[in-house]
Parts: structure tokens; sequence; C-alpha cells
């Protein structure tokens, strides 16, 4: 078995293992209500890690708008399910609604993708974040009802759909969408993570994954050596958009409201992610899922951390990457480092 | 017919005539050297050929066919492949899917196979493997595939950056300065690896050098730009006694 | 009328994103990086205002004042410890998460000392302002202020770069960083430069921004911080006026947008703005163009 083989096996491992775990505590009884309800939003959070790895690590564009994707995957699956739930039954419904909630932020990834793709480094990270910040301001002014003539629109208020009596507001503008079925749990949560970890990990060691990459490194050469760049950019950019969507998805039918709020959709959320992904390693896909868990878990674990997180996470992030990409730093590690290498080398001798 | 056909080929920025009426033939199988004083236009030329820059005017045909305004892409898909001045390897990916990577428009397989690893995935993958392993041996890189590109010396990173250029398969490769940064003993070793490139793939080679040893000794035909012209054309013994290029490199 | 009374707010509004852009621009067109916690420095000078005129309880020009040097002594303490180290470094998203986090650390450093809750901001500018068109038209002391402040601030700054040693130095520094330094410019001390400018100036726009809209929280610099960026890349980065042009267009045309189209979607349309022009002309209203070498 080669090397990468054995250490993808091991991520699904450490994934699964985790699932029993948690699965075991809560079965004995030792696991507090509290806890149950973050199990749902931690494998969220990890999944949308793992778009954004993807995003930042493998293709090597730095996005501040992801959370706006999973935005898109929210609502539409949501919209979908609210307006089915008496319709089909739940299996097939959720099953629909995850189609549904990765094909639109696919759709969006690649739409978005088109003029965001043609810009690069700081102003592609800004557009991102425009891009996320338009999604989301526009969802709060969106208004949907649906009574017996079928479906209103508006941009202005519920008032303007005019509806017969019968009608009922799916999407309220700001007030969200009310009431979407809670069809997530832990072990759904747990599938979709697997799946995208699946997707990611084989498309890294693919035909495909190799071209994305190339073009991360040293796109002129990639260029001359035939590979089509935007091609695999949008590839990258939309297959993350899709997994940023499925995430979405177990976060709509995990919540009662449904709101396009800062605190979920707003650059600040994507920064989150970002945090998981550079303190989980930038291309590390692995690393990305186990620190999304942990740094979702532990300050919900310790109150009194809580206070401090955020505070904490920003000097982490920022001595991690002076640690890790400053060119002075990197020098003298390779010396010291070096030089511990040699010695140990001449002793052995 | 030519490989290799410029014709009356040129290019300004901003007024400035960087190549002007810019001819060249190169026959198959030939190793052909282009040099020429700093600022000449030869990575200009380069950049004409692989479709970094359209030209104003002109004409180039590969093998009878017009590549002028394809795009970089399409050039190497119509078989023309490159180095750089300054070495561009893929520096996160490993030596050999460095090369993967130029042979990934030759061995195919869909995006659906790619993240599912199913169908000819692994066949392809099988024989794209096998392929590259043949190629980092031709080039006595296979004892190294498995470490990253930045980490290799910059004497075998120069031999990556061709074997990855051979990979996409090739009809005529462009070297842009190989000895650029070599010392004598690189650059000993260079020549013998551009030997080994014609002799093993038979393969049509065109390429910048400043270093004269070097060219003197493995090109066979010359063309000598100054100023984005042509100064002189043919043999490289002819070329290199002609008092107009020892005026133009050596001075008054 | 009050159309014009709406496009004075905006000019007001868009003075102040141009103060800011400033700011973003210099350091951009300089150290080449996305100062993301540019914003952030805004808050910081609002803050120390809020507290210097609760201690003091007097005239606002201390805290401006002392808010000025605190801030530059703040962007100069940032570039020296967080992103001098990462110049150079091989991606060059690593300064810019790094700028990120520094933004984090700035907004979370205030939630911890001051709290999430609003402050309510009392403004810099006593002035009531005037009443024109027999009390039809009436615009605000801080109003006018800001506009003449941010004229004031461009005409100081041109003057600054197009006519004084350090000032050239910086243009140089912009155009090349190595050609400069051959040249005797001392490149640290240039971005260093920049930085106390750019961050003196967002104190400043902080005591006009929180004069006009009176309500301080830790996050209060970030959306007008990006906005600003918004704005310097509208004119173009790296040009003085045009980061002006962009911050006055982009004030206006949020102001008109909320008022005549939706409150909800004004900040839409604004960063729609910038998807476009990055579109249709990347290099901004006054920028240059820029082809990478092979």
């Amino acid at each position: 078995m080669s090397k990468t083989k054995r250490d993808n096996l091991i991520t699904y491992g450490i994934v699964i293992l985790a699932f029993i775990i948690f699965q075991v505590l809560s079965a004995t009884g030792n696991l507090s209500s509290h806890m149950k309800g973050l199990l749902v939003p931690m494998t969220y959070y990890a999944v949308i890690a793992v778009a954004l790895n993807l995003c930042v690590g493998i293709l090597g564009e730095l996005s501040i708008g992801h959370c706006g994707f999973m935005c898109i995957g929210a609502f539409t699956s949501a919209f979908f399910s609210k307006v089915t739930e008496e319709v089909l039954p739940t299996a097939p419904r959720f099953i629909i609604a995850f189609i549904i909630g990765i094909a639109f932020a696919a759709l969006f990834g690649f739409l978005i993708g088109i003029p965001v793709l043609r810009l690069k480094g700081d102003y592609l990270a800004i557009v991102t974040l425009a891009f996320g910040e338009i999604i989301k301001n526009v969802i709060n002014a969106f208004y949907i009802g649906v009574d017996s003539h079928g479906l209103h629109f508006s941009m202005k208020n519920a008032m303007e759909l005019n509806m017969e009596a019968d009608g009922q507001i799916i999407v309220n503008g700001a007030m969200g969408i009310t009431g979407t079925p809670h069809d997530s749990n832990f072990a759904i949560g747990i599938a979709v993570l697997l799946i995208s970890l699946f997707v990611v990990l084989n498309l890294i060691n693919s035909r495909d994954g190799r071209a994305i990459m190339a073009v991360r490194d040293n796109y002129i050469a990639a260029e001359a050596s035939g590979i089509n760049v935007t091609r695999y950019k949008m590839m990258a950019f939309t297959i993350s958009a899709a997994i940023a969507g499925a995430a979405g998805v177990l976060f709509s039918h995990n919540i009662t409201t449904l709101t396009a709020s800062s605190q979920y959709f707003g650059y600040n959320a994507s920064i989150m992610i970002l945090v998981y992904v550079v303190l989980g390693g930038i291309g590390n896909i692995r690393g990305s899922v186990i620190a999304a868990c942990i740094l979702y878990l532990l300050p919900e674990l310790l109150r009194g951390l809580n206070t401090y997180r955020m505070l904490i996470y920003s000097i982490v992030l920022i001595v991690m990457m002076i640690v890790n990409w400053s060119p002075k730093v990197i020098e003298w590690r390779k010396r010291t480092f070096g030089n511990l290498l040699k010695k140990s080398g001449k002793e052995m001798a | 017919m030519a490989l290799l056909e410029v014709n009356n080929l040129s290019i300004s920025f901003g007024g400035l005539r960087a190549v002007g009426d810019f001819n060249l033939k190169i026959e198959k199988g030939e190793l052909y050297g282009l040099i020429g004083p700093n600022g000449a236009g030869k990575t200009t030329v380069f950049n004409l050929l692989t479709g970094v820059y359209k030209p104003d005017e002109g004409i180039i045909k590969l093998d009878g066919q017009d590549i002028t305004r394809k795009n970089t892409i399409e050039i190497n898909h119509a078989g023309i492949a490159r180095t750089f001045q300054n070495i561009r390897l893929f520096k996160q990916l490993s030596v050999i899917d460095n090369v993967k990577v130029g042979l990934s428009e030759r061995i195919k397989y869909s995006l659906f196979e790619s993240v599912f690893h199913l169908g000819s995935y692994k066949a392809k993958e099988k024989e794209m493997e096998e392929e590259a392993l043949r190629l980092l041996k031709v080039f006595d890189l296979d004892g190294e595939k498995d470490i990253l590109a930045s980490n290799l010396p910059y004497g075998k990173q120069r031999k990556l950056e061709i074997a990855r250029a051979m990979a996409t398969n090739p009809k005529l490769l462009l070297l842009d300065e190989p000895a650029a940064g070599m010392n004598p003993n690189e650059t000993k070793e260079l020549m013998e690896t551009i030997a080994l490139v014609r002799r093993e793939f038979d393969m049509t080679i065109l390429l910048i050098e400043h270093d004269m040893k070097l060219v003197s000794g493995i090109c066979e035909k010359l063309t000598v730009l100054n100023f984005g012209r042509v100064l002189c054309q043919g043999e490289t013994k002819e070329v290199l006694a002609d008092p107009e290029v020892i005026k133009a490199y050596i001075g008054d | 009328m009050s159309f014009l009374t709406y496009l004075i707010n905006g000019l007001s509004l868009g003075s102040i994103y141009a103060i800011i852009a400033l700011g973003y621009t210099m350091v951009y067109g300089i150290a080449k990086m996305l100062n993301f916690a540019h914003g952030d420095f805004i808050m910081v000078g609002c803050y120390i205002i809020f507290s210097v005129s609760a201690a003091l309880s007097g005239n606002p020009i201390i805290g401006i004042l002392i808010a000025i040097v605190l801030c530059t002594l703040l962007g100069i303490t940032t570039e020296f410890v967080a992103y001098r180290p990462l110049r150079g470094a091989a991606s060059p998203l690593a300064v810019l998460i790094t700028a990120i986090g520094v933004s984090y650390l700035l907004e979370n450093v205030a939630l911890l000392i001051f709290g999430a809750d609003i402050k309510s901001f009392t403004s810099v500018v006593k002035w009531e302002g005037i009443t024109l068109f027999d009390g039809q038209l009436k615009i605000q002391g801080v109003t006018i202020v800001t506009i003449v402040v941010s004229i004031v601030i461009l005409i100081v700054l041109q003057l600054f770069i197009n006519k004084t040693k350090q000032g050239q130095a910086m243009l140089a520094a912009s155009e090349d960083k190595g050609a400069a330094a051959l040249m005797g410019i001392n490149v640290n001390r240039t971005i260093m430069l920049t930085f106390a400018i750019g961050s003196a100036l967002a104190a400043i726009a902080g005591a006009l921004l929180c004069s006009a809209y009176p309500s301080l929280s830790p996050y209060t610099g970030a959306m007008p911080g990006i906005k600003a960026f918004v704005a310097a890349v509208l004119g173009g980065i790296g040009s003085i006026p045009g980061a002006m042009i962009g911050g006055l267009v982009l004030g206006i045309v949020e102001i008109l947008s909320k008022t005549y189209i939706s409150s909800q979607l004004s900040d839409a349309i604004v960063f729609g703005i910038l998807v476009i022009v990055l579109l249709v002309k990347p290099t901004g209203i006054l920028g240059k163009k820029y082809l990478e070498k092979v």
C-alpha cells in the first residue's frame, strides 16, 4: 500500500473513531445535552474547513467569502425542504435537499469563479469577501411566499408578495426561513464529512489534482506544460463551493430559524473557517478537520476560555504565519535544525 | 519542409521594437542556438514562439501548421515545450509528480474518475507512473522521485525541468539559457544531458545561450540577434568567425 | 432639495472613506500588501478619543491628538512585529492572513477592554452647521468639517509626496524596492513611515466617522475599512488622487442607494461596484498596468 493511500485511510479512521467514541459516550449517558447539540455543528464546520482548504491549500487562492456558498446551500435546501415537508417522506426529501443545496452552491461557485479567478492574491481575496457579503445581503432582502396560485417573489417586503389569504411566507427577508425540518443528525454529518474527505483526497491524488497544484505552484510553467489554467482553477473553486454548500444543508436542517446573519455567513464567519485551515495546516486536509473539531469544541467546553478564545486564536494565527513563512525564521530553523542533524550524524559515526 | 519556420516576426512594446523581421528555419533533428548580447530580444523570441506574446506581424509554422496567434496551451499541444531562464518547477510537488503534470495532457481520464478513483483511473495512473519513471531514469532522477522538487540541487532542478518538458511529447524543445547560474562542472553535465535528449528522443532543440563554449560545443547552427534584429545566421563555425558578430559581442 | 441633502451626506461619508483609502493605497502601493487591519486602527482611534474625553471631560482636540500619536505607534509596531518578518515570504497569502490575524487581535482586545455593548460617541465637532434656502437645506457642522479636512489632507499628502525627499523615497520604493535600496533609500524606514502616516490618517478618519455616526463598538472600523479598500481599488491602488475619487464615488453611491433603492441592498451595490471595476478595469480609474515577466 502506498504512503498516500495509508495516510488517507488514517484520516477516514480518525473520523470514524471519533464518531464511535461520541456515540458510546452518548449511549452511556456521558454526554450532556449541551454537548450533544455541538456535534452536528462540529461536523459542518469540519466539512467547510475541508472545502476551504481545497481552495486555499490546494488551489492556492485565499477566499474570505466561503460562508456565502454555505449560505446558498443552506437557503436553497431549506426552501425545498420547507415546501415539500408535507409532500415527501423524510429520507428522499433530505437527499434531494442535499442535491439541491450542493448544486446551487456549485452553480454559484462556477458563476462567481468566472470573474474572481481572473484576479490574483489580495484582489481575489477581497472580491470573494465582496461576493460573500453580496450573497448575504441579497438573501436578506428576499421574500418568497407560496399560495394556491404558486410562488410569489419580492425584494421589498412581505406585503409586496400579494398573496391570497391561504398564502404562506417561506423566505421572510431578514427573518429568513423558520421551521425547516430537523433532518440533520450526527451520523449524517459524519457521513457528509467522510464523503467530502473522500472527494477531496481522491482529487488531490489524481491527474486533475496534480494539475490544480501545478497551477498553484507556478501557473506560467503549468501553461507551458499544456495545462489549461482557467479550467483547473474553476474546477477546484466549484468543487470547493459545492462542498461548502453541503455544509450549508447540514446547517439549515439543524436550526429552527435560518437567517442570513453576519454571525453565520458574514466574512467574519469565513475568517473563522480560515483560522481552522491555517491552524490545521494550509494544504493539510486531515489537519483542518482536526483543527475545526478541536477549535469548535474546546471553547464551548471550557466556558472560561470562551472570553479569550478569539484573542488566543488571533495571536496563534499571527505567530503560526510568521514561524511558518518568514524567510528569516525559515533560514534560522534550517541553520539550527541543520546543525543538529550534522551533530547527530557525527555522533552516530 | 522545415520543422519550425518563422517569417518576418515583429513585436513592439510601447514604440520600442523589441524584435523585428525575425526569420528562422530549423530542420528536424537540428540543435540550433540563438545567441546575442543582453537585451537583444532572445527571450522575447521565445515568448513569441510559445504564445506568451502575440506578434504584431509575421508567421510561425510548426511542422507546416500555422501556430502564430495560438495561446501558450495550444502551442504546447501543437508540439513546443520549453524551459525557463529562472527555473520554474512545481516546487511543492514531488519530482515524479512534476513529470506527471507534463504527462497529464497525454494520458487522460475524466474528472469523475479522478474524484471517485473509478473506471480507467487505476490503469491510466499505472501507465502514467511507468512513463514518468522511464523519463526520470533517462535523466538519472529516478533515485529522487519522491522528494520535493524544491529540495533538488540546482543542476538536477534544471534536468527535471527538461524532463517535464519532454513529458509533453514535444516536436521542438526550447531551452532558455539552460546554463545560467551553473558552474563549469554543471555546465559540462548539462551539455551531456542535452546531447542525451537528442539521442534518446531524436529531438529538435532551439536554445538561447550566453555561454559561448556551450554554444560552439554543441550547436550546429546559430542565429545571432542584436537590437532585436538578426545579425547573422548559419553554420556555427562561420557565424562565430563573422567580424560583425565579434563586434557585437566584444565591442569595437 | 432632499436629493441635495443626500448628496452632501454622501460626499461627507465619501470623504471619510477617502481618508481611510489614502492609508490603504499608500501602504498597498509601497509595501504591496493589503493591510486588512487598517479599518481596525480607526476603531482603536475612536476608543482612545472616547476614553480620553471621558477622563478629561473637556476639549476633544487633546483626545484626537493622543489618538493620532497612539495609532501611529500602533501602526509602526504592527508593521515591525507582524508584517516585516513576512516580507519576501514564498506565498503572498502569508502576510494577508497575518493582517487578518492582526485585525482579529485588535477587535478582540477592544472587546475585552470595552465590552461588546455599543458606546455612544460624542461628536468632536461642536459646531451646529449652516442652514440654507430658508431652512430647506441644513448642512451639519461635522459634514462640512469632514469634507474640508479630507481636502486639506489630500493637498498636504500630494505636496509631501512630490516635494519632500521622504515622499520621493516613497515613490521610488513603490516602483522598485531593490533599485531604491541601491540608490541609498532605506526601504524599511520608508515602509515604516508609510504605515505611520496611514495609521495617523486612520485616527483622524475615526474621529470624523464616529462624529457623523456616533455608535462605537469593537467592529466599528471593520466594514468602513473594507469599503475604503474598495474605494482604493476603484480609484486605482497606489494613486492618491484615485483614493480620493474612489472614496467620494463610493460614499455617494452608498448613501443614494440606501435612500432610493434599499438600505438592505446598499452594501451589495457597493461590493457589486468593486466586482465590476475589477472586471472592466482591474487597475482602477487612475491605476497603472502591471504585467508579470516571463
